[in-house]
C-alpha cells in the first residue's frame, strides 16, 4: 500500500487530495500488482498534469487577453532581457566557451621566443629546427607564417591570405582534408614540387567547386603550383582569413639567421604532459641553445602558452566577460521588473483569486496557475528575444577576433539552448516569489472595503526596486567608464592626419618584382598618374600601413657600437615614396624629405621620428649623426613625428623611414612598398575606379586589396571597444527605463494605497508640500539607498575592468556624480505622475470610498 | 468550469473510458469502485478500468459537466464514508445518446461494406 501511495506522488497534489483516497481504496480492493499499479500511475499521472495545464492555458490566455498592456509590456520587457542576453552569449560562447574544432584542443599550443622587451616573438627557422629537435614534450612540433599571394589566372587577379606551415602542421590539429590530401613532411623539403591545399570557401568562390582542381596547376605569384588538397568547410588556421596552404620548402639560407624571427610555433602536447612540464622543458633547452651561440642567442628565452590564450588576448577577453555582465543585469532588472508587476496585478486580483480558492481550488492549484501564467508570458519573450537576438547579432560580431573555428558568432542550438534555459530562469525568477505570496491569500480578499497591499507586500516591492536602480547604476557607471576610456583613446593623436585619405594595398609579387629597377618603374608610372587625377593633393606607398602592420621591427646599431639588446633598442622599418610623409601630414621637425635623388648609388639615407632621435642623440642635432640598421649604415637626414604605428592603445617602437629606392634587389623583399595611400579632395573612394584602371594599365596581372580610407583603419582600431560601449550604454538606458517603471508602479500603487490617509490630511489642512513628502520620501530613500549600493558596486566592476579603462580610473568622480545624478533625476520623473495625483487627491470622494 | 456552450455532438468522439462510465452511472448513482465493477461486469470482465484511468476520466467528466457529485448518500449500513457517488447530468445523457448514434451510423457503413457481422 505504502508503495502505491507513494506512486501517487506523481499526480498533482490537488488531484491527490481529491481522490488519492478512493483510489487507494480501490487499488486494495482489486489487489493489483505493483508492476501493474506502476504503468497505471506512469500512464495517468503526465495526462493529469496535462489536462491541468490546459485548463491553466486557456485560463492564462484569457486573463492575459484581458490585460493587453500588462501582457504587450511584460512580453517586450522579457524580450529584451533575454534577446540581450541570447546574442551576448552566443558571442561569449564563441569567444570564450567553445573549443577549438579540432582533437582535443586543451593539448594544442602556441611556442614563442622571449626577448626583454618582447614575450611573444615569433620563432627563426633554426632555433624551431632545433626546438623540435631537442623537445620532450610535444608529439609534434609545427611551424606556420601567414603570406598574402596574388592568384593569377583564375578571372581578375585576386590577392589571397595564405599560410607557408611546416610539413607536419596537420599532424598537430589533427584534421583530414575533405578531397585529396594535406601537406605531408615530404611535401616540405627543398627539392619537392611546388604544392598547395586549398580552403573550402577557396575552391568554391574562386574555382567554382570544380573537383577537376586536384592536381591541377595555378599560378600564384608567378609561380606554378599544384593543388593537392581541399579542406573541409569548417577548416580555419591559423585564423579565418588563411586560404591557402603551402610547404615552407626551407633551403639552406633559411637557417643562416637565427634572429631571422618570422614563424608563429604551434604544438601537441604529449599526453599526460602540463603545459607548465612543456614550459620548463623550453626554457632548458633555450638556456642549452644560448650557451651553443651566446651572441645570437645572449637574452634569448622561450615560453608556452595555451594556444586558445593566445589568440584570444585578455582585453578581448574583458570586454566580452563585461559585455556579459551587464547583459545579466539588464536580466535581472527585467526580472524584478517584472515580479513587480505580477505583484502589483496579484494584488489587484486579489478578490478573484480568493473567489477561486473558496470554490476549491488549493493553494497548489493558484500558485501553478500564476506559475502557468508567468511562464506563459516568459516563453514568449523568450520567442521574441531571439529573434531580437538574431537581428542584433550582426553588431556584436566585431567584438569576436577571428578565430581558428568554424563560422562567426551566430544563434545555433547550443545558443538556442542556452535561451531555453535563460527563458525558464527567468520564468521561475520573476514569478515564483509573486505566485508564493498569493499562495497565501486567505479569504480576507472576500471582506467588503478591504485594503489591498499589505505592509509586508510593499516592502518586498520596495526591495526588488531598489534591486532595479542599484543595478541600473552599476550599468551607468560602466558604461560612464568604458566611454570614458573609449574617448580617451580615440582622442589620441595617431600622429597623421586621415581626413580625405584612401588606402590600398598592391602587394608586388616575388620573384617577378625583386629587381629593384622593375619595382622602382610601378610605383613611379602609378603615383604619377594618380598625381594627375583630378583632386588628388599627394600619393606615396610605404612598406605597411600603419595600425594594419604593427610589426616589421629591427634592432639599431648606434655610432659603430653594439647597444645592448636587453634594452629594447628597436625601432620599425618603412621603406617610402617621397609622397608618403605629406599624404598622411606627418610633420617634418627638421631636416629634409627624402626624394627621388636618394637613388640606389647614393648614401644611404634615413628619416628617423622623434622618439628615435630623443633616444640616441638627446640634446643634440641628429642631423648627419649614423646608425646601423637592417644590414646597412644609413645617415639622418631628418627627423619626422612619432605615429602609433601599433595602435591608439599600444606602445609602438620608433620609426625609421627608409628611401624606397635603396632597397637593393631582393633585400628584405617583404618590405617591398604596398601600401598606396592617397590624400584627395572630396570623398577619395571617388578615385577608385581610375586608380584601379591605372594599376590594371601598369600590371595586367597585378590584382588590389584591402581597399579603405584611413579613418576606417584608424576606427578599426577601436571598434569592438565602440560597440561594445554602445551596447553597454543601450543596456544603461534600458536599465534606467526599467527602473524608473518600477519606481512609478511602486509610487502609483502607494499613493492609491494611501489616498485616504491623504485625504484625511488634506482635510486636516496638510500643506501640498507635506502630501509630496510623503511621495516623495519614498522615492527618494530608494534613489539614494540605490546609488549608495550601486556605487559600492559599480567600484568593484570598474576594478576588475581597470585594464581595459584606458588609465581612467576605477572611481572616476565625473562618472560616479553623473550617474548619482541621473539616478536622482530618474527617480524624480518616475515619481512624478504619482506626486501630482496624490495632490489631486479630493478629501471627499476618497473618504467616502472608505 | 463546466463548458455551457458546448453542444452534445461537440464532445464526440468520446475516449472508450467515458462512455464506459456514462454507461455505468445511467440508471444509478455509483461510487468509483462501483463504476470499474460495473464496467467489468457489462464487458464480461474484457475491460477492467484502472484506479488512475477512472479517475482520470472523472474529473475531466466533472469539469465538463457530464457528471456531478451527488451529495445524496446510500442507506448508511451500504455506505463508506471515503466514497463519493456520481450522477451523470441531462448533458451527460445527451453525450452519451450522441455518441451511440455515431457508432450505430459507422457500424451500419461498416456492414454495407461487409466489415462487420449482420445483415447488409
Amino acid at each position: 500500500m505504502w508503495f502505491y501511495k507513494a506512486l501517487l506522488h506523481l499526480y498533482p497534489s490537488s488531484f491527490r487530495a481529491e481522490y488519492g483516497e478512493e483510489m487507494c481504496a480501490v487499488f486494495e480492493r482489486r489487489g493489483t500488482s505493483r508492476l501493474e499499479a506502476m504503468f497505471e500511475v506512469l500512464a495517468n499521472a503526465p495526462a493529469v498534469h496535462w489536462d491541468i495545464l490546459r485548463q491553466d492555458l486557456r485560463y492564462t490566455a484569457r486573463t492575459l487577453a484581458r490585460a493587453p498592456g500588462f501582457t504587450a509590456v511584460a512580453i517586450l520587457v522579457l524580450a529584451l532581457g533575454i534577446g540581450a542576453n541570447t546574442a551576448v552569449f552566443s558571442v561569449t560562447d564563441y569567444v570564450l566557451l567553445r573549443p577549438f574544432p579540432f582533437p582535443s584542443p586543451d593539448r594544442l599550443v602556441s611556442l614563442w621566443e622571449t626577448v626583454p622587451g618582447y614575450r611573444h616573438m615569433e620563432l627563426s627557422p633554426s632555433n624551431y629546427r632545433d626546438w623540435e629537435r631537442m623537445n620532450r614534450s610535444f608529439e609534434n612540433l609545427a611551424a606556420v607564417s601567414t603570406q598574402e599571394v596574388n592568384l593569377i589566372g583564375q578571372g581578375a587577379p585576386e590577392r589571397i591570405k595564405a599560410a607557408y606551415v611546416t610539413g607536419n602542421l596537420f599532424a598537430v590539429l589533427g584534421v583530414q582534408p575533405q578531397f585529396g590530401r594535406f601537406i605531408a613532411p615530404t611535401d616540405d623539403r627543398e627539392s619537392a614540387p611546388h604544392t598547395a591545399v586549398i580552403s573550402y570557401g577557396a575552391w568554391q568562390r574562386v574555382f567554382g567547386g570544380d573537383a577537376g582542381v586536384l592536381g591541377r596547376k595555378v599560378n600564384l605569384d608567378g609561380a606554378l603550383i599544384i593543388v593537392i588538397g581541399i579542406m573541409p568547410p569548417g577548416f580555419h588556421f591559423p585564423n579565418q582569413e588563411v586560404e591557402l596552404w603551402m610547404p615552407f620548402q626551407f633551403d639552406a639560407n633559411a637557417f643562416s639567421d637565427r634572429n631571422d624571427n618570422y614563424l608563429d610555433g604551434v604544438a601537441r602536447l604529449r599526453p599526460g604532459v602540463t603545459i607548465q612540464q612543456a614550459d620548463a622543458d623550453m626554457k632548458v633547452i633555450a638556456d642549452q641553445l644560448r650557451r651553443q651561440y651566446p651572441k645570437e642567442l645572449e637574452h634569448t628565452g622561450a615560453a608556452v602558452n595555451l594556444l586558445r590564450d593566445d589568440v584570444i588576448s585578455h582585453p578581448r577577453r574583458l570586454l566580452v566577460v563585461a559585455l556579459a555582465g551587464a547583459a545579466l543585469c539588464v536580466l535581472l532588472i527585467a526580472c524584478s521588473n517584472l515580479a513587480n508587476l505580477l505583484l502589483a496585478r496579484a494584488l489587484a486580483r486579489q478578490k478573484e483569486l480568493a473567489v477561486r480558492a473558496v470554490l476549491g481550488a488549493g493553494r497548489e492549484r493558484l500558485i501553478r496557475q500564476l506559475g502557468t501564467e508567468s511562464m506563459v508570458l516568459s516563453l514568449v519573450g523568450g520567442l521574441l528575444g531571439v529573434l531580437l537576438a538574431g537581428l542584433g547579432l550582426p553588431l556584436l560580431t566585431t567584438l569576436g577576433p577571428s578565430l581558428p573555428a568554424a563560422g562567426i558568432p551566430a544563434i545555433d542550438l547550443r545558443v538556442l539552448g542556452f535561451a531555453i534555459v535563460v527563458t525558464i530562469l527567468t520564468g521561475i525568477g520573476f514569478g515564483v516569489v509573486p505566485a508564493l505570496r498569493v499562495g497565501r491569500t486567505d479569504l480576507n480578499g472576500l471582506r467588503e472595503g478591504s485594503r489591498s497591499g499589505g505592509g509586508r507586500k510593499a516592502g518586498l516591492r520596495s526591495t526588488l526596486i531598489l534591486a532595479e536602480v542599484t543595478l541600473s547604476v552599476v550599468l551607468l557607471i560602466s558604461a560612464g567608464l568604458l566611454l570614458r576610456a573609449l574617448l580617451r583613446i580615440q582622442s589620441i593623436d595617431p600622429g597623421f592626419r586621415t581626413d580625405g585619405v584612401m588606402t590600398l594595398e598592391t602587394a608586388l609579387p616575388m620573384p617577378k618584382y625583386e629587381n629593384l629597377a622593375k619595382r622602382t618603374a610601378f610605383y613611379r608610372r602609378v603615383l604619377s598618374e594618380i598625381h594627375d587625377l583630378p583632386g588628388v593633393a599627394d600619393a606615396g606607398y610605404i612598406s605597411f600601413l600603419p595600425m594594419v602592420m604593427g610589426g616589421g621591427i629591427w634592432p639599431v646599431d648606434v655610432d659603430g657600437k653594439t647597444l645592448d639588446r636587453s634594452e629594447n633598442h628597436t625601432a620599425s622599418l618603412r621603406f617610402i615614396t617621397p609622397g608618403f610623409l605629406a599624404t598622411l601630414k606627418i610633420p617634418l621637425h627638421v631636416g629634409r624629405n627624402i626624394n627621388e635623388s636618394d637613388a640606389a648609388d647614393r648614401p644611404m639615407a634615413a628619416i628617423v621620428s622623434e622618439s628615435f632621435a630623443r633616444r640616441y642623440w638627446p640634446d643634440q642635432n641628429p642631423l648627419g649623426r649614423h646608425f646601423k640598421f637592417a644590414f646597412f649604415d644609413r645617415t639622418v637626414v631628418g627627423v619626422v613625428g612619432d605615429i602609433h604605428v601599433r595602435g591608439l592603445e599600444r606602445s609602438s617602437e620608433p620609426q625609421v623611414y627608409l628611401p624606397y629606392q635603396q632597397q637593393p634587389d631582393g633585400n628584405l623583399v617583404f618590405y617591398a612598398p604596398k601600401g598606396l595611400v592617397i590624400r584627395a579632395s572630396g570623398n577619395p573612394r571617388r578615385l577608385l575606379p581610375a586608380v584601379r584602371r591605372i594599376i590594371q594599365q601598369a600590371d595586367p596581372e597585378q590584382p588590389i586589396s584591402d581597399v579603405r580610407t584611413l579613418a576606417e583603419i584608424v576606427q578599426a582600431d577601436t571598434a569592438p571597444r565602440t560597440v561594445q560601449v554602445r551596447i553597454i550604454a543601450a543596456f544603461a538606458a534600458l536599465a534606467f527605463l526599467l527602473a524608473a517603471l518600477g519606481i512609478h508602479g511602486l509610487l502609483s500603487f502607494t499613493v492609491s494605497t494611501r489616498s485616504s490617509e491623504i485625504a484625511v490630511r488634506i482635510a486636516l489642512g496638510a500643506q501640498p508640500r507635506n502630501i509630496l513628502r510623503i511621495v516623495l520620501r519614498e522615492s527618494v530613500l530608494l534613489a539614494a539607498g540605490g546609488v549608495i549600493l550601486g556605487v559600492a558596486l559599480a567600484y568593484a566592476a570598474g576594478r576588475a575592468m581597470q585594464s581595459i579603462l584606458a588609465g581612467i580610473t576605477p572611481g572616476d568622480a565625473a562618472t560616479f556624480l553623473a550617474a548619482a545624478g541621473l539616478c536622482f533625476l530618474m527617480t524624480l520623473v518616475g515619481s512624478l505622475a504619482p506626486a501630482l495625483r496624490a495632490l489631486r487627491v479630493d478629501p471627499i470622494t476618497a473618504i467616502r470610498a472608505e | 468550469m463546466a463548458q455551457k456552450s458546448l453542444q452534445p455532438d461537440e464532445f464526440l468522439p468520446l475516449p472508450p473510458a467515458t462512455f464506459h462510465i456514462l454507461m455505468a452511472v445511467a440508471e444509478e448513482d455509483r461510487h468509483g469502485y462501483g463504476i470499474i465493477q460495473d464496467v467489468a461486469a457489462r464487458t464480461g470482465g474484457e475491460l477492467k478500468l484502472s484506479a488512475g484511468t477512472l479517475y482520470r476520466s472523472i474529473q475531466r467528466m466533472l469539469d465538463k459537466g457530464l457528471l456531478i457529485e451527488t451529495a445524496e448518500r446510500p442507506a448508511p449500513e451500504l455506505d463508506d464514508e471515503r466514497r463519493r457517488y456520481y450522477r451523470i447530468t441531462p448533458l451527460g445523457a445527451a453525450v452519451a445518446k450522441a455518441e451511440a448514434t455515431r457508432m450505430s451510423k459507422l457500424v451500419k457503413w461498416a456492414r454495407a461494406l461487409g466489415f462487420a457481422p449482420g445483415k447488409a
